[in-house]
């Protein structure tokens, strides 16, 4: 089916070579622009920057934001949004918090519960499945925009964490329960484990189960999904409850690291959870995104949060450069799906 | 005069990653004229008018208009030169009436410059009096069926007083009677001095209304003749490069037991009282005009509409059909007319496009078995001749006729007893609607029960076993395949049938 000519055909191949390079070029753009903006903070920080504790920081610190972010790029390839993830996180960490106190505690939510800590680690994912589930049924049965919906969630659910915790963290856990903040594996912190546990599973999830190829069929075209006769509404009621989920997981964490379950953990944060999907290429578009590019962009947020501290940079120039970074990333997207 | 071009395009090139869609092509047209532009699907005839009017930006070669090279960027400096275009994919705002959607970008303002509405819907109304379109501008689009959508798209396009319009697939949504109006617009703009390029599939079109041919295949230019020193074989032979018998004909197919039944099905005013049976290897043409109800009566079967009464029975059983997946479960598929609207998932990939219906197939327990999936995904690009540098291309890249096939695979792998096809060969060329065409014919063979809406007379009575007529949402009549002629069913399409 080729075409026979010699002079322009020749000339035709040597355009379509150059344009397939720019086109991969394009493609791993934002792997280029983590390591420019590494090669630049070791250079401007006089390589402390590029010292194996402060990576290992780097990552351990943006976990929480990369694990959501997994999930956020499901919903994000369907056109939706979660703005609850940060109230979520809140929710799983005082009540799992709750259910790990030990007996040393000053103020105990629970006198003389003593559970093993797999229920309290068990309770952080469950409550973050059930109000991802909550967010989806709005969505699904109720009909109401993911924007509305979640939006509810994001004041509903913190006002929640606040009413259980009394206002206060919930502190003095036990050791167990503290490892899946603190502890590590063969010098590796545990968060990073399970991000990149998380990685793993929302990437075979995505790529190699129906449920994902179903996820890219409704962004894609919905309509054309439903006369396929896929059952959209299930599918984005798992997805809404697997974003939920994996909140709680990061509420697990974060509690942990800090050693106690407190009400304002993960303020902001779905900021930096869909800032880190829409820089790893997930479009506004729908039908489009990956799980590697998710994790290299909350890596990407990672890297400016960390290189800015050590630069010393105000925190309130902080906020200007990373917004500036997100409407830069947004542009690049732009410009890649026209 | 007649030796003077509007348009000439010179060594046009243009690729995309992969793909060499055009090399280096000519293309000369004479003011006044309809000049045809043919070729097999992916021959690259979109591409270069997209290159013409400034949406696509071509690698070289020179583009004279009116006499002054011209080299667009932005498809609004096209219209500016006088050039308009009827898509091939339209893209209409649901949400906005016909007369908004005809003077979108152009509204006209009123003295505080805000649009001033009744003054667009009467000049809208004067366009559709002037060239007897009948359509109200004041309805919403999202309303119209695909045909009136489609003389929306002429409407605006003629609205620009363009010296050159080109037309590219405006035919392939509308039925014989919106084809006449066309044709009858057409030659008024012709003997006014207007060009128009027009891009088609159906042969006897091409022939009835062009006075040159211009023939591509696979990006390249093979030849411009005038269209009285052609005919159908030898522009066939010019397309596809080799021979080519005209029409697949269709087999004899025993016809069994009935397999689907339809009782009373009724859904507003474009299904009526619907009442018919289906048998195993039985192929049953649904004809009609445009608005008859035709796919309403296919969506209300399939579940994409909720029916108000009436019943589905599938090999004498009956189905509650809620959801299309319902339908998918009980045997059935379903080819939409729309393409755009209900058809392609536009930024993924072929394969995902193809396998979007049949995963359950093919994934095990959840799981996609990427192997099989893609020996079936290269079975079908080979057995439709999809033309597209690899299953990973985004079906938006394919070419129009391309995407189509695509579609047809998707519900070929579903495997179904009943296949409901609305419009199966819309777009598509003649080499692969003969491969379509045997296609439908081998599975009515195996005793799969098909029902197929088509606007193309030749082909409803090409392939038809038994034809239902359509009118204003009722059945009128039934046709066995011995009776059947084109004036007999336009009796009844249009309900001028009432004695017999
Ligand atoms: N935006 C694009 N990106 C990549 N490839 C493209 C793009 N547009 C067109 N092509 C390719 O260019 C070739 C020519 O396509 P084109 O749409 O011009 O065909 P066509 O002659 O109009 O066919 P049809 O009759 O099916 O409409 C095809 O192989 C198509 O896949
Ligand atoms: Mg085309």
């Amino acid at each position: 089916m080729s075409t026979t000519t010699n002079a322009p055909q020749d000339s035709a191949t040597a355009i379509t070579s150059r344009f397939n390079w720019g086109e991969l070029a394009r493609k791993y753009l934002i792997i280029l622009i983590l390591i420019g903006l590494i090669v630049l903070l070791t250079i401007f920080t006089g390589g402390s920057f590029i010292k194996t504790q402060n990576l290992i920081n780097v990552v351990r610190q943006v976990s929480a934001i990369g694990i959501i972010a997994c999930g956020m790029t499901f919903v994000i390839i369907t056109l939706g949004i979660d703005l609850s993830v940060g109230a979520t996180v809140a929710v799983a960490a005082v009540v799992s918090a709750s259910l790990a106190q030990t007996d040393q505690a000053s103020v105990i939510k629970f006198p003389g519960l003593d559970l093993p800590v797999v229920v309290a680690v068990a309770a952080a994912l469950g409550v973050g499945a059930l109000l991802g589930l909550l967010n989806g049924l709005l969505i699904t049965k109720a009909r109401i925009a993911p924007f509305i919906a979640t939006l509810g969630g994001f004041t509903a659910y913190r006002g929640i964490a606040y009413i259980y915790s009394d206002g206060r963290p919930i502190s003095t856990l036990k050791d167990g329960f503290n490892w899946f903040g603190q502890g590590d594996v063969l010098g590796i912190p545990v968060p990073i484990i399970l991000f990149a546990l998380v990685a793993v599973i929302a990437s075979i999830l995505l790529n190699r189960t129906r449920f994902g190829r179903y996820t890219y069929a409704i962004g894609g075209n919905d309509q054309a999904a439903r006369v396929s006769g896929i059952n959209i509404d299930r599918v984005r009621l798992g997805i809404y409850t697997f974003v939920g989920l994996l909140a709680g997981l990061a509420g697990l964490i974060l509690a942990a690291r800090i050693g106690s379950g407190n009400p304002t953990l993960g303020t902001q944060m779905e900021l930096d959870v869909i800032a880190a999907t829409v820089i790893g290429g997930t479009s506004f578009v729908g039908g489009i995104g990956t799980i590697w590019g998710s994790v290299v962009g909350a890596l990407i947020i990672g890297t400016i949060n960390n290189g800015l501290d050590l630069l010393n940079v105000s925190p309130f120039w902080q906020m200007v450069v990373k917004g500036a970074i997100i409407v830069v990333a947004i542009i690049i997207d732009e410009r890649k799906n026209r | 005069m007649a030796d003077e071009y509007i348009l000439r395009m010179s060594n046009i090139t243009k690729t995309f990653p992969g793909v060499v869609a055009l090399n280096d092509v000519h293309l000369d047209v004479r003011p006044g004229t309809v000049h045809a532009l043919v070729g097999e699907n992916g021959a690259g005839k979109s591409t270069l008018m997209k290159v013409l009017i400034g949406m696509y930006q071509k690698d070289s070669g020179t583009v004279v208009f009116d006499g002054q090279e011209v080299d667009l960027h932005e498809t609004a400096e096209g219209l500016d030169l006088g050039i308009s275009m009827i898509h091939q994919e339209l893209a209409p705002v649901p949400e906005m009436t016909v007369a908004e959607n005809i003077y979108l970008g152009r509204e006209p303002l009123n003295g505080l410059r805000l649009v001033d509405k009744a003054l667009m819907r009467r000049m809208a109304q004067e366009l559709f009096d002037e060239w007897s379109i009948p359509l109200d501008p004041a309805v919403q689009m999202k309303k119209l069926t695909v045909a009136s959508m489609q003389l929306v798209e002429i409407a605006k396009a003629i609205s620009y007083d363009a010296k050159a319009i080109i037309m590219d697939e405006p035919t392939s949504a509308i039925t014989d009677r919106e084809v006449d109006l066309l044709f009858t617009m057409i030659r008024r703009l012709r003997d006014r001095g207007t060009a128009i390029i027009y891009i088609s599939h159906k042969m006897d079109e091409i022939f009835k209304i062009s006075d040159e041919i211009t023939v591509f295949r696979d990006g390249q230019w093979v030849l411009t003749e005038p269209a009285s020193s052609l005919d159908i074989p030898a522009l066939i032979t010019a397309m596809v490069g080799r021979e080519l018998t005209h029409m697949f004909p269709k087999e004899e197919a025993e016809i069994g037991d009935v397999l689907l039944e339809v009782r009373n099905l009724n859904r507003g005013p474009l299904v009526k009282d619907v009442s018919f049976t289906l048998r195993k290897g039985e192929i049953l043409g649904l004809a009609g005009l445009v608005g008859a109800g035709r796919t309403e009566v296919l969506e209300t079967i399939f579940g994409v509409h909720r029916a108000e009464s009436g019943q589905i029975l599938v090999d004498g059983e009956r189905v509650d059909v809620h959801e299309p997946r319902d339908a998918i479960a009980a045997g059935m598929a379903l080819l939409t007319e729309d393409r755009r609207a209900t058809g392609i998932m536009g930024v993924l990939s072929v394969r995902d496009n193809m396998f979007a219906a049949a995963l359950p197939r093919y994934s095990p327990g959840g799981m996609v078995d990427r192997k099989r999936i893609d020996r079936a995904a290269e079975e079908q690009r080979t057995a439709l001749a999809i033309k597209t540098p690899s299953l990973d291309q985004l079906i938006k890249n394919l070419s129009g006729g391309n995407q189509q096939k695509v579609l047809v695979s998707r519900w070929l792998l579903t495997m179904p007893d009943i296949l409901m096809i609305d419009e199966p060969t819309r777009g598509i060329d003649v080499g692969a609607k003969s491969e379509i065409h045997r296609i439908i014919s081998t599975l009515a063979k195996e005793g799969k029960a098909v029902l197929m809406v088509s606007s193309e007379m030749p082909e409803i009575l090409g392939m038809s076993d038994r034809i239902l007529v359509m009118h204003e949402g009722e059945v009128t009549g039934e046709v066995s395949r011995a009776e059947a002629t084109q004036d007999k069913i336009m009796q009844l399409a249009t309900g001028t049938d009432a004695a017999a």
